[in-house]
């Protein structure tokens, strides 16, 4: 039986596999691969047709809208979401039916979007929301077949998997690796060889620390012949402050942190005690349920701490408007709704904005769902419109704490008060003493409420148990009971997506119908079950992914793998990814020697295009109304630090594909431009460090050309470069060196860029061309990757 | 399967190519050889080729355009069309009386004014008069303007959601109050490409009034390509050393230097595309290629001094100064003939609280030479016939006076109700004034044009049916128009 079952999975994989192998990669089609809904045609269908992986992605993305959760938009009584509704008795005389099993004939569904007739038609031709052959093909085989129907996968709570079984047990290192391997082998693919030990430390030193290991750290890994060797480098780095401040970062992304308000005049505002607190919670491993309940709900804690408080200014990381004239209520509307859609976006990957206006058109969250979400977010004693001391600064808005540079000194020293301000306000949650009721808003507008609802979160994922409060300590129960089908799949999914770019549900931020489909669904319950059975433990999640078989392959992309799966999805190899925004500057800083490694503390203002503030704002704004750059150590700060205005962000930052702040992002985009290119040859943070590490080459490495080239190539892609790349470098040195010999003031002109004044003996000429070469460097592709 | 096959080998190709000649004879012709094709992660983190460049998302026109490009004279702050185009004698005979309730009907106000005890009626203090066939009315504030009536559509009846500047000019720019959505550039930089492979398919243009100096703010965001591609963002030329952001070369090296430096980097990436097969690398190549390219052209384009001097004369004494609205829209010209597909300009200071008929004076006056001249301009060239200028701010302003009411003096608040824009060229109706406001110059009474609307219908006039230009982001599908727009079809040519 069990021999069976096993047989039956696997031919079910080859037919799943059938159709992902033939999904082309390179389709223009701006519709491809957001969902996993097929779209091409030409692919072949496969046997077996299963629900969940082929239908409901055409029936999501195709007749939801009409025929699903939005009753309202429902048209001729037809809902495709729910089972029972897709399969009733429809019309006057409840004689048709959508869908009869195994009755092609008679099932209207198949007849309507088989009409040639544009009146008959499904999806109507008006709709642009046609079915190709395949598509039509996919659902008539599936009523062929006897329309098997199942629940949506992510609603249902995750239950343990058993490990799959796997022929070459040798290359397995650990849980994940069984269950990679499987796919693997069902697919005829195997997996690649062991990274080279140095590009290997660099993907696990970025992956961890989101910066470059320095040559002594990969000197010591790739000469540590242990077995355990990989074990302790990963150890030494979790237990970096450097890995706290790579966590902070993508939490930041999530907050939506900034230090300015966002609309307008955008003034300047202190949420940097928050971020602080961030940096420090995850220096401390603490667990991911606690690190949460207190960023929801610290304030609702019995007695609670100071610190705890601190954290609900996750809470208020959203935008304020200051813009005179602004309607009060409006505005502070919308920063409900941003609690609410960040609370949905981060914890439960699910778009529950979508029913602000109408239910949702594609998972089953009603209007009234939504509302009762905001219901929670909706009681704090806060403002819309933000009043402006003057021109030049804002009040901190309430609710807000004040922060004594005493209790700095002695319960938060987590806080790097470096301007030793005497106090600092933050704002924080608070309840009001007589809430405020929640109504539905029609159309979301906030003069039109209709119908009063109670805070309550979305019953179709986990109705709510009365001994849960209702308010944000409840919610926070809520979110993280064992029945929660969502919360821990959700945040697995995202650490496995720092690590390999993709979460193995791809839309990390969608779990609902219209998300793509995870490609390991037993890894993901999996994990997220060892996950939550082992006490939230963040550092040994992360651990236990980066040791495994899998993560350790090697990134090359064999003409056969880009051939067989030119997404990746099945990992044969590891994934090369473009590093951040930030890792790119931070890198760059380090290989230099220039890195101020110092944590927390107010945002800095590093190098940045003249005028860029200036030219846009309207005079108000007080601080951000002009940019006054930092000087000294300050210019050298990691780039998680950097002043971040939401109307004018850092360009840098942004050209490499950094998200605005202002929602909640839990994944970037990863973009190829020309502007990148202009960043990295020309931008002063880079043409400055290019000079300090060809000044440290010069001072490090001995005397040849080529050890300093080769010096200089580790610290930027942690490999020692080959010997026709050693050979065209120091070709391209000797050529600038002989040029800028006839131009000694060029020479000395470029050397000139940057603040920072180097005491060298070396000459003009021979500096400006290492630092060439430094810079050529710091622009390969392979430097701004971690394979 | 085909597909990736040709994929591949035209990769293998490319490598060939590359091996050869990357070291010998530079890599300046590279890109053409590559063509312009950007992959990218979607964010389901599948490679997917973006037609960006030479060629946009859709594949084909949903129907002849009438217009190729655009450029967008955007005056932030929101302009009084009651001082402008939206002549109200009315308001003159009962100056100084409150605005009647059943006039406002309900209006919400912001709360700039809504404190005010009483709305007294503020006729304009500027003259009104009718020009050319169309018999259009402007007021004395634009004399240039008022000449060229005939090639313009004068739309009288726009209104919008908004009533404050942020969401407002954001709605205007992105279909939606709050930010996060792609801009018009962006969404069409991603739907039909670009037709300069040298330039920014969208490009942004900033200058500073001088009826309200320190008015309202800007913020980059207004450019900002949301979740399309990064390729597709507004990129701001300035009038300041780096006229693109990071465009210069550091001082001291030399293009030859700079050339020297790509080919030796194109080297080492194609080597590292033959070690690891993965195709960014080659993306990554032509991305610098294009920078490079970008260096060169964008400095031509910014270089106005060889125009002529009737050009100058044309387009008024401020366009000597780099930086004007004037000196703008001489670069807008010259980028329109370069192919740029969509030019926005933004010139701030259109703010009128209090103090308006001095403010507006200089506000007028620092736009309506220039504004005109660029119509004629593009006429005299061939190319008003498929460029599309749109001239008009985030809303109107009150019929009513912010603050106290003298002979000489009001101010005015935002109004959302009713404004005036104006359109010329590019496939829409010469000498039309299009709409009807009433006696108050407080409401639509005919034609009702919604930004929304606009946006529908200058998507039409490229050839865009704004419900099929879509980009499918966090399981929606997402357009510029949102859920609403129509094309108004009586301001089609």
């Amino acid at each position: 039986m069990k021999a069976k079952q096993l047989a039956m999975g696997l031919f079910l994989l080859s037919a799943i596999a059938t159709i992902l192998v033939w999904t082309p990669s390179c389709t223009p089609s701006p519709e491809d691969g957001l969902t996993g809904a097929p779209t091409a045609t030409a692919r072949a269908i496969p046997d077996k047709i299963d629900f969940n992986f082929h239908v409901k992605p055409i029936l999501s993305d195709r007749c939801f809208k009409c025929h699903g959760p939005d009753e309202k938009s429902r048209e001729g009584g037809l809902a495709l979401h729910d089972k029972e509704m897709a399969f009733a008795a429809l019309g006057d005389n409840l004689d048709r039916h959508a869908i009869i099993p195994g009755d092609l004939e008679h099932s209207t569904l198949i007849q309507r979007i088989f009409a040639t007739d544009d009146n008959d038609r499904m999806p109507p031709p008006e709709s642009n929301l046609a079915l190709d052959d395949y598509e039509k093909a996919i659902l008539k085989k599936w009523v062929e077949q006897g329309a098997e129907w199942k629940s949506h996968w992510a609603f249902i709570p995750p239950v343990k998997p058993d490990i799959p079984r796997v022929k070459n047990k040798g290359w397995a290192a650990n849980e994940i690796d069984y269950f990679i391997l499987a796919k693997l082998e069902a697919h005829n693919l195997a997996p690649s060889e062991r990274e080279a030990k140095e590009k290997l430390i660099r993907r696990v030193t970025f992956g961890l620390t989101g910066l470059p290991p320095t040559l002594a750290e990969i000197d010591g890994f790739v000469n540590d012949p242990a077995p355990d060797a990989f074990e302790k480098a990963v150890d030494r780095l979790l237990a970096s402050q450097a890995y706290a401040e790579r966590m902070a970062l993508e939490w930041m992304d999530l907050a939506r942190y900034a230090d300015t308000h966002g609309y307008q005049d955008d003034f300047e505002r202190i949420m940097w005690p928050w971020r602080d607190w961030v940096i420090h919670a995850y220096d401390e491993n603490m667990p991911y349920d606690q690190f949460v309940k207190w960023q929801l709900a610290g304030d609702l804690l019995p007695n609670p701490s100071l610190e705890q408080i601190i954290a609900t200014a996750f809470n208020r990381n959203h935008k304020i408007t200051a813009e005179g004239g602004v309607i009060d209520e409006e505005y502070r509307t919308e920063y409900v709704a941003d609690r609410a859609q960040t609370f949905a976006t981060a914890f439960l990957g699910l778009t529950m904005e979508c029913a602000r206006c109408h239910d949702h058109k594609y998972d089953p969250i009603k209007q009234k769902d939504y509302y009762a979400l905001f219901g929670f977010f909706n009681t704090i004693p806060e403002k819309g419109l933000v009043e402006e001391i003057n021109r030049s600064a804002a009040v901190v808005p309430e609710p807000s704490i004040t922060i004594t540079n005493q209790q700095i000194e002695s319960i938060a020293r987590f806080i790097n008060n470096r301007d030793s301000l005497p106090e600092i306000g933050l704002m924080v949650m608070r309840e009001m003493d007589h809430p405020r009721k929640t109504y539905i808003l029609n159309r979301g507008q906030y003069d039109q409420p209709t119908e009063e609802v109670q805070p309550a979160p979305p019953p179709s994922i986990l109705p709510m148990k009365p001994e849960w409060s209702q308010d944000r300590l409840g919610l926070a129960e809520w979110l993280f009971d064992e029945g929660n089908p969502l919360t821990a799949r959700v945040v697995v999914n995202r650490l496995w997506q720092q690590l390999f770019g993709n979460g193995i549900v791809a839309t990390s931020f969608d779990f609902g119908n219209q998300g793509a489909l995870p490609t390991h669904p037993e890894l993901l319950d999996f994990l997220a079950i060892k996950f939550r059975e082992e006490g939230w433990d963040t550092k040994a999640l992360l651990k236990y992914m980066v040791l495994s078989s899998t993560y350790q392959q090697s990134a090359k992309v064999s003409e056969e793998l880009l051939e067989r799966d030119p997404e990746n999805r099945w990992l044969a190899r590891a994934p090369r990814l473009r590093l951040k925004a930030e890792m790119i500057r931070d890198q760059a800083l380090k290989a230099s020697g220039l890195l101020n490694e110092e944590v927390g503390g107010p945002s800095v203002k590093p190098y940045q295009p003249a005028g860029i503030w200036e030219e846009t704002t309207g005079g108000g704004g007080g601080s951000t109304a002009k940019y006054i750059q930092d000087t000294g150590t300050e210019l050298y700060r990691r780039s998680m630090y950097t002043f971040w205005k939401r109307t004018v962000p850092p360009p840098s930052m942004m050209a490499f594909d950094a998200p605005s702040r202002d929602l909640c992002t839990v994944k970037r985009q990863e973009t190829n431009t020309p502007l990148q290119a202009l960043v990295l040859l020309n931008d002063p943070q880079v043409v400055e460090a290019s000079r300090m590490l060809a000044h440290r080459a010069i001072d490090n490495a001995g005397g040849e050309v080529r050890e300093r080239i080769a010096y200089m190539f580790r610290l930027a892609t942690s490999r020692t470069p080959g010997e026709e790349e050693l050979a065209l470098l120091a070709q391209y040195f000797e050529e600038e060196r002989l040029r800028f010999s006839g131009q000694p003031e060029s020479a000395a002109q470029y050397l000139r860029v940057g603040e920072y004044t180097l005491q060298t003996e070396t000459e003009d000429a021979e500096l400006a061309a290492y630092a060439l070469v430094a810079n050529a460097i710091l622009n390969l592709d392979e430097a701004i990757t971690r394979g | 399967m085909k597909k990736i096959l040709d994929e591949r080998s035209l990769q293998l190709n490319r490598r060939a190519f590359l091996s050869k000649t990357a070291t010998g004879i530079g890599v300046a012709a590279l890109s053409s050889i590559l063509g312009y094709s950007f992959f990218r992660k979607n964010e389901s983190g599948l490679l997917v080729e973006e037609k960006g460049g030479l060629k946009g998302v859709l594949d084909a026109l949903h129907h002849p355009a009438k217009a190729k490009r655009v450029i967008y004279l955007f005056q932030s702050g929101g302009p009084s069309q009651l001082d402008l185009f939206d002549y109200k004698p009315l308001l003159n005979e009962r100056r100084g009386e409150d605005l009647p309730e059943s006039v406002r009907n309900g209006q919400r106000l912001t709360g700039m004014t809504s404190g005010q005890d009483v709305f007294p009626l503020a006729g304009s203090l500027f003259d009104f008069k009718q020009y050319g066939q169309s018999g259009a009315w402007v007021s004395s504030l634009l004399p240039y303007t008022s000449q060229i009536v005939d090639e313009l559509c004068i739309i009288k009846s726009m209104y919008t959601e908004a009533i404050n500047h942020d969401p407002a000019i954001t709605f205007f720019q992105t279909g939606s109050q709050q930010p996060g959505r792609p801009s018009i550039g962006s969404w069409l930089s991603y739907g039909l490409g670009s037709e300069n492979e040298n330039l920014p398919a969208f490009s942004v243009l900033l200058s500073r009034g001088t009826g309200r100096p320190n008015g309202q703010p800007l913020y980059s965001r207004l450019w900002g390509n949301g979740f399309l591609h990064s390729l597709h963002q507004g990129v701001q030329f300035r009038a300041a050393q780096d006229p693109v952001l990071y465009l210069n070369d550091p001082e001291g090296m030399t293009r030859a230097q700079r050339r020297n430096m790509l080919d030796k980097l194109a080297e080492l990436n194609t080597r590292q595309f033959g070690d690891y097969g993965d195709p960014e690398i080659q993306s990554r190549i032509a991305q610098y290629e294009m920078a490079y390219r970008m260096q060169t052209s964008v400095p031509e384009v910014m270089n106005i001094e060889n125009e002529p001097d009737y050009i100058y004369q044309m387009y008024g004494p401020d366009a000597m100064r780099p930086g004007t609205f004037a000196a703008n829209c001489i670069l807008a010209r010259r980028l329109a003939e370069r192919g740029v597909r969509f030019i926005q300009l933004y010139h701030m200071g259109w703010d009128q609280h209090d103090n308006l008929p001095e403010a507006i004076q200089k506000q007028a006056k620092d736009v309506d030479q220039a504004s005109a001249a660029l119509v004629m301009d593009l006429k005299q060239r061939g190319m008003l016939e498929d460029t599309l200028i749109i001239w008009g701010g985030e809303f109107g302003r009150t019929n009513y006076s912010q603050g106290t009411l003298t002979d000489t003096n009001y101010g005015r608040d935002h109004h959302p109700r009713c404004f005036t824009i104006w359109m010329a060229g590019g496939g829409v109706k010469p000498g039309l004034v299009y709409g009807e406001t009433d006696d108050f110059g407080y409401n639509i009474v005919d034609k009702p044009m919604h930004v929304h609307d606009l946006q529908a219908t200058l998507l039409h006039l490229l050839g865009i049916d704004h419900e099929r230009l879509t980009y499918k982001y966090q399981g929606r599908r997402f357009r510029l128009t949102d859920v609403e727009g129509d094309v108004v079809k009586d301001v089609l040519a």
